[in-house]
């Protein structure tokens, strides 16, 4: 029986749109894009030309310091555009797709991490420290999947695995090959290839989000210490390994949730790494004034409907952007229909079930830290959430160190952030402290 | 569109860089986010969605928590004064509370003049929005004075406070200690005579406007725990303390009621601003150590008089429970509170010269919240050392 780790500390916000469990199929013509950007920490080197042909599986891109860690197209096509922006730094490389989709054949008997570094499913792996993409030199204690997601609005994963059971066993066994894998699964979820998933330990988390972060879930587990390395890995990245032994091709389809109170009718959609929105958002949501998101609300990036889907989006939450409301006296008014933690205002009253519209404003002006204990009701980790912010913007790397900022990543501060009374930006704020100390430490 | 927001837009371009009124820049800017929620959006890279709540509207319940124990101070200010010229039986309700009201008003408005004022020169010399903070020193600084307090003292120290324990850190949150303390601390220490002297200090003895009653000589009423510092005081009788509770005794303005004060502090305890942990810690503090003064002979005045009387509940309720400038830690607020309510009671019975502790109190642990978060943070610290490999 899996150890039920029960987490109290956190935040389920309810937002309106949630994806129903009804998958559509969308054609998938025109351009693709790797985003070097969505591998955060290569320094990407190109090795396709404008005009060339490529399969799925041929590497775009690779990294200057591990030139054997390929980024790979998810199709295949001509490169239709190396796009480059202020100091020629390397914004996509773009794809058009043919009709007829080949895909490069690997072989998967010799050296499993060979392969995926040949195959770019290595690229998906990430490592603790740094929250960036990780180094085939090292040698990792573990490999953290979990297996859901627990922010608002976010794909469940117990529904996207049907039907792959055993592509996702076969990348859980290829794994722990590499090192002990652990599999962390929420409370909620029964399907017996997550609970009794074969060659991994699995725990069970039991709480509310960020539960499903994988970094709240190795502090639980196993803690990181200096000089340790984690991998993580996204579950469905597992399946995309699974499928990579199974056939000897990449095939890079997710069923991502297209979810928010934007969205016409939230589902799911069968996509590909990559894949231009347009094809996805369509007619599907009401455009005006909407902030499209590739990624989930909490964590994911602001695009347009002209974007691509991010290489680890496994949803794309459309909400109100709300730069024009204009909202009267907001310091003082009862706001009824407005979420917040706090008591001052009257969502306590109207219960759990209700569902929400979030806009994207910050709905006040940025201050220093003035209330206590805020980060801490929403950080399920035993790190003073607080303190190690404070030594981020101080710049005191040693004291950073000492706090534990091997153990987290920017996103184990979105609920923090999205409580917080005075506004920090506390994602980027742990970004900037993780690139000074890997800098510091290389 | 609105029009007030139409109003805010035809301003802007006098008032940005380069405008003829840039100088005005951040007063505008306070009005403005005041009256609208601010249209900015989250940027790219930080979390889409955010929580309602911000500092103004945090600050704002804080002043609205405190408007009982004003409003009380203000009836308690025209009925000293009618008790103390003997016209106690034919003063009416609102003829003693608009006198109270004409007596506490100017110094409202020069703490919150002679403060904001500051603080929008601060902000506009940063380019930085104003800091809502001084909203909560701004009204409790009237409120924590005797109603004698010179005007041209208090505004001399506000802006005392303001620029040396607040600006000069970095403006709201990065304080270590509590600016209105300050303000009260400087008054204390610098025009002693006007704090608390020869207790002619806590009734107002003249008319104001036509309202209220002129002292003939001067009267002089001492507070309850100034009579008990007294030589020869024997205890006190309940109806003394019936009026402590209900806050018909001499005092500063404010913090004469306990019941009003309970008002505020039941708000803030339910919309989570204040910590419980520090305001009931303060409370057993202060209580155990009246217990252990009172048995061992010090002391006449029982262990729950002490939690009545004077600044204890005020400071415990809305000073002590500062989030900026007590502990940060949850472990350590248990700590903090517990040493405000002893260091408190242990200045009112074994100082001879102030019968009243809890200021001091107060501004002594404000210096040491940092070093018991210290302690905490560092235990966390320890164990994470502990568990690495590398060192």
């Amino acid at each position: 029986m899996a150890k039920v780790i029960k987490l109290r500390k956190g935040l389920d916000v309810n937002l309106k749109g949630k994806a129903t469990k009804e998958t559509a199929t969308v054609s998938c013509p025109g351009e693709y894009a790797l985003v070097p950007d969505d591998f955060y920490g290569v320094k990407p080197k190109v090795v396709v030309k404008e005009g060339d042909a490529v399969k799925a599986g041929d590497a775009l891109f690779v990294d200057k310091l591990h030139p054997e860690v390929k980024f790979v197209s998810p199709v295949s096509g001509t490169v239709s555009m190396v796009e480059r922006g202020d100091r020629r730094k390397l914004l996509s490389i773009r794809v058009k797709a043919d009709e007829k989709q080949e895909a490069r054949q690997f072989d998967t008997k010799g050296d499993l991490k060979a392969l995926m570094m040949e195959s770019g499913l290595f690229a998906f792996l990430r490592q603790r420290p740094y929250d960036v993409v990780a180094n085939p030199d090292d040698a990792p204690k573990a490999i953290f999947v979990s297996a859901f997601n627990s922010m608002p609005l976010s794909q469940d994963f117990e529904y996207v695995l049907q039907g792959q059971e055993a592509e996702f066993q076969a990348g859980l066994s290829a794994l722990a090959k590499l090192a002990k894998v652990y599999l962390g699964v929420s409370a909620k979820q029964s399907a017996k290839a997550l609970t009794e998933a074969k060659d991994c330990e699995v725990n069970i988390f039991d709480g509310p989000a960020p539960a499903g972060n994988v970094g709240v879930q190795i502090n639980h587990v196993s803690p990181i210490n200096k000089g340790e390395v984690v991998w993580t890995l996204g579950a469905e990245e597992v399946i995309f390994l699974g499928r990579l032994l199974k056939t000897g091709t990449v095939d890079f389809t997710r069923t991502i949730a297209l979810a928010g109170s934007e969205v016409k009718a939230p589902k799911y959609y069968k996509v590909k790494v990559g894949q231009k929105l347009t094809t996805l958002l369509d007619g599907t949501i009401n455009a005006e004034g909407a902030r499209i998101i590739s990624g989930n609300v909490m964590t994911g990036l602001k695009t347009c409907a002209e974007g691509f889907l991010g290489a680890h989006a496994t949803e794309v939450n459309v909400i109100p952007e709300g730069d024009h409301a204009d909202e009267m006296l907001g310091w003082i008014m009862p706001r009824f229909n407005t979420f917040s933690t706090h008591r001052s205002y009257f969502s306590w009253l109207l219960g759990k079930k209700k569902e929400y519209v979030i806009d994207a404003r910050v709905k006040g002006g940025e201050r220093h830290m003035i209330m206590s204990g805020e980060y801490d009701k929403v950080f399920p980790m035993d790190i003073y959430a607080g303190y190690l912010v404070k030594a981020i913007i101080a710049g005191d790397i040693d004291r950073q160190e000492a706090l534990g900022i091997y153990e987290v990543a920017p996103e184990d501060f979105a609920i923090a952030e999205f409580v917080d009374s005075s506004k920090l930006e506390l994602q980027r704020i742990v970004r900037e402290g993780l690139d000074i100390l890997r800098k510091e430490n290389a | 569109m609105n029009p007030i927001k139409k109003l805010f837009d035809n301003i802007h371009p006098y008032v940005e860089e380069g405008g003829k009124f840039h100088a005005f820049r951040s007063l505008v800017d306070g009005f403005e986010t005041f009256a609208f929620v601010p249209n900015t959006t989250s940027r790219v890279g930080s979390v889409n969605i955010h929580d309602a709540i911000d500092s103004k509207r945090i600050m704002s319940l804080v002043v609205i928590a405190l408007l009982p124990a004003l409003f009380f101070g203000m009836y308690n200010v025209g009925y000293q004064n009618a008790l103390a010229t003997g016209h106690l039986g034919d003063a009416t309700f609102w003829g003693m509370f608009w006198y109270g009201f004409l007596a506490v008003l100017p110094k409202i408005i020069v703490s919150y003049v002679v403060g904001l004022g500051i603080e929008f020169t601060v902000a506009q010399w940063k380019n930085e929005e104003i800091q809502e903070g001084f909203l909560v020193s701004g009204i409790i600084i009237p409120m924590i004075v005797p109603v004698t307090c010179p005007l041209w003292m208090l505004a001399i120290a506000v802006a005392f406070s303001v620029i040396l324990a607040k600006e000069i850190f970095g403006g709201t949150g990065m304080n270590i200690f509590n600016p209105a303390l300050i303000t009260r601390a400087f008054l204390f220490f610098s025009y002693p005579s006007a704090m608390t002297g020869d207790a002619k200090v806590w009734v107002a003895q003249d008319t104001i406007l036509g309202l209220g009653y002129k002292a003939t000589d001067a009267y002089t009423a001492a507070t309850p725990l100034g009579e008990a510092a007294q030589a020869g005081f024997q205890g006190f009788t309940p109806d003394q303390i019936q009026n402590a509770i209900t806050g018909l005794i001499p005092g500063c303005i404010g913090e004469t009621s306990v019941i009003a004060i309970a008002l505020g502090g039941l708000l803030l305890l339910w919309t989570g601003i204040a910590s419980w942990k520090t305001m009931l810690s303060v409370f057993v503090g202060g209580a155990a150590t009246g217990y252990l003064m009172q048995a061992l002979g010090l002391t006449q005045i029982q262990w729950y008089e002490q939690l009545v009387l004077g600044g204890f509940a005020f400071g415990a309720v809305f000073m002590a429970t500062d989030p900026v400038t007590s502990c940060r830690t949850e472990c350590g607020k248990y700590v903090y509170g517990l040493l405000i309510g002893f260091i408190a009671v242990l200045v009112r019975v074994l100082n001879p010269g102030y019968p009243e502790g809890m200021m001091l109190a107060i501004l002594l642990m404000n210096l040491f919240a940092s070093l018991i978060d210290y302690c905490f943070v560092q235990s966390n610290i320890n164990m994470r050392a502990k568990r690495a490999t590398v060192k």
